[in-house]
């Protein structure tokens, strides 16, 4: 535990914060500037070439695997008020997902909606599902 | 829990982002605690204790 009468150690907490942020913020832009590379690239940029594709699908694989580590290590520096707001909204992602998603996929065996339920529809939900839980739990605590 | 980190706060003449910074926490959390709406974890506490020269119970009252 660091002492707290230091100012050059403390600043230090804020500035580690502000750098995990950037790298967040960083590998993910990437990660979803790969991901259009992937999904793009076959059919307007190389003809469906099964060698690039496999290779632009396995370097947006990795770089997925680095956004997660920087997400591991941003939510580490995070301070507990942090930890707590972003463990609320991912707790109302994840339940909202899987039991809208699992009904939404019901309604699609069944026959019950004429449209395919697409896992982007999921995907789409789970992320304005964080993004609202982060607002109220910023809202709650402020 | 009660608290009387704003008054410590005030008597040194700190704002809540100095006193975030010395406890290495963001300044929405300070306003949190000062507001009764997040309670500190103990090793939090610990730190505002020494912080401020003082006992836990004579920051923090759960009564």
């Amino acid at each position: 535990m660091t002492n707290p009468n230091t100012n050059s150690e403390t600043s230090a907490w804020a500035t580690n914060t502000a750098r995990n942020t950037v790298r967040l913020r960083y590998w993910t832009l990437t990660w979803v500037l790969t991901m259009a590379l992937a999904n793009f690239g076959p059919p307007f940029l190389w003809r469906y070439e099964p060698w690039l594709t496999a290779g632009a699908i396995f370097v947006n694989l990795m770089i997925g695997f680095a956004m997660i580590n920087a997400n591991k290590r941003y939510l580490q520096g995070s301070d507990e008020l942090q930890k707590k707001i972003q463990l609320e909204a991912m707790a109302l992602s994840l339940g909202v997902g899987l039991v809208v998603g699992l009904s939404y996929s019901n309604l699609d065996v069944t026959s019950l909606i004429t449209f395919d339920a697409e896992i982007s529809h999921l995907v789409i939900l789970m992320v304005l599902t964080y993004a609202a839980g982060i607002y109220a739990g910023h809202r709650r605590y402020r | 829990m009660k608290n009387r980190l704003k008054v410590l706060r005030a008597e040194r003449d700190w704002t809540q982002a100095d006193l975030a910074t010395k406890l290495d926490v963001s300044r929405q959390t300070i306003n949190a605690i000062e507001n009764g709406k997040f309670d500190p974890s103990l090793p939090l506490a610990f730190k505002a204790a020494r912080l401020f020269d003082m006992s836990i119970e004579s920051i923090f009252d759960d009564a």
